[in-house]
């Protein structure tokens, strides 16, 4: 499975290096290496989803406590979750950092990953969630240390597209 | 059992407590027995009421979390109570008051109206404490046992379809959301 563990680590201590002590997750392809770090770090608490709208619930449980959190998850999953971000982390001022893997771009085998692809930035931008592509692995530390600073201040959703040519090597 | 009886019965207890509930009927009857600033009152996104009690407690170990969940509003987050048995915080009481149906927009009947069971459906989940009750004694019994029991409980209480008269109060959502936070931070601080 050609997903890159590198860039998956450097993720991961960008992630760390901006305070998040709490992660819940979804697996998909792209994020298992993450997954497994997050698994293998005492210091993480890691929660595994049934749905990643729960996972809106549990950040914004997070935020209340006084916790820095973020969310793994497929576009497909930011889809999903559409309702909590509107209705809890909106309507309540909930920052959430959202790392979605962004699948259905250019060079997508998978037939059904395709119109999760074409939908997940004009739903971001009707959201009005600000949101930057992690491509390579030199911008990554900054661009998470950013966002993550970003959710704080405003008190809302930040996202952050993990895209291709970052988590896959081919 | 009328929900109202039922929360000013615990009400005392709850003073001990960190406490997040649902929107509607159960939220305006809480806040009608006197808010308190460990009292958080999730008045929409229906169903992440327990996962932002999950939340919190997997965070705060040292608080006990109330969760005041429906039935409507859980069977839309049945998930929720597999992530919930998974982790199965200790300092979590799940509190689902059961009224068979969707009160605040009309009355129509919910799943568990023809059978659908949230305890049996909890306990088969993972949840380690689960049980069904009908009168308020059984209530607040069962709600007593879960505060000194030290595990993970799901106690579904069985409620009349009534509510109150209005469910608008005069407390606005982000006020209560920087209270209730200000308040958790005060309690880890040691000036709460």
């Amino acid at each position: 499975m050609p997903v890159s563990v590198a860039n998956s680590q450097v993720i991961y201590d960008a992630l760390k290096a901006s305070g998040i002590s709490l992660l819940s997750a979804l697996p998909e392809t792209w994020l298992v290496h993450l997954i497994r770090m997050a698994e293998d770090d005492p210091e993480m608490i890691l929660v595994r989803l049934a749905k990643e709208e729960e996972g809106i619930g549990i950040s914004a449980g997070a935020h209340l406590a006084g916790a820095k959190s973020a969310m793994l998850m497929q576009n497909h999953g930011f889809l999903q979750s559409v309702n909590g971000i509107v209705s809890l982390a909106r309507l309540y001022r909930i920052p959430l950092l959202m790392l979605i893997s962004y699948r259905g771009e250019m060079g997508e085998r998978d037939p059904w990953q395709t119109e999760g692809g074409s939908v997940t930035e004009p739903v971001l931008r009707a959201l009005d969630i600000p949101y930057e592509r992690l491509e390579e692995p030199g911008h990554v530390r900054l661009r998470i240390r950013k966002a993550q600073a970003l959710a704080e201040s405003s008190l809302k959703p930040v996202a952050l597209l993990l895209c291709r040519d970052l988590m896959w090597e081919e | 059992m009328l929900r109202i009886d039922a929360l000013r019965a615990i009400y005392p207890s709850l003073a001990r407590c960190i406490v997040v509930t649902i929107m509607g009927a159960v939220s305006a009857e809480l806040q009608s027995l006197g808010h308190r600033p460990g009292f958080f009152y999730l008045l929409h996104s229906m169903g992440l009421a327990s996962s932002v009690g999950l939340g919190i407690a997997l965070l705060r170990p040292e608080l006990h979390v109330v969760v005041l969940d429906g039935d409507g509003s859980i069977l839309m987050n049945l998930g929720g109570l597999t992530t919930m048995a998974r982790y199965r915080p200790r300092n979590l009481t799940h509190i689902v008051f059961d009224n068979e149906s969707l009160l605040s927009v009309g009355g129509f009947p919910t799943a568990t109206a023809t059978g659908s069971d949230i305890a049996g459906m909890a306990a088969a989940a993972g949840v380690p404490r689960t049980t069904t009750v009908h009168t308020l004694a059984e209530f607040t019994a069962a709600f007593e046992e879960s505060l000194g029991g030290n595990e993970l409980t799901t106690l579904v209480a069985k409620v009349e379809a009534t509510g109150p008269p209005v469910y608008l109060t005069d407390l606005p959502m982000l006020e209560n959301r920087f209270q209730f936070q200000r308040h958790l931070r005060n309690l880890r601080t040691g000036q709460g």
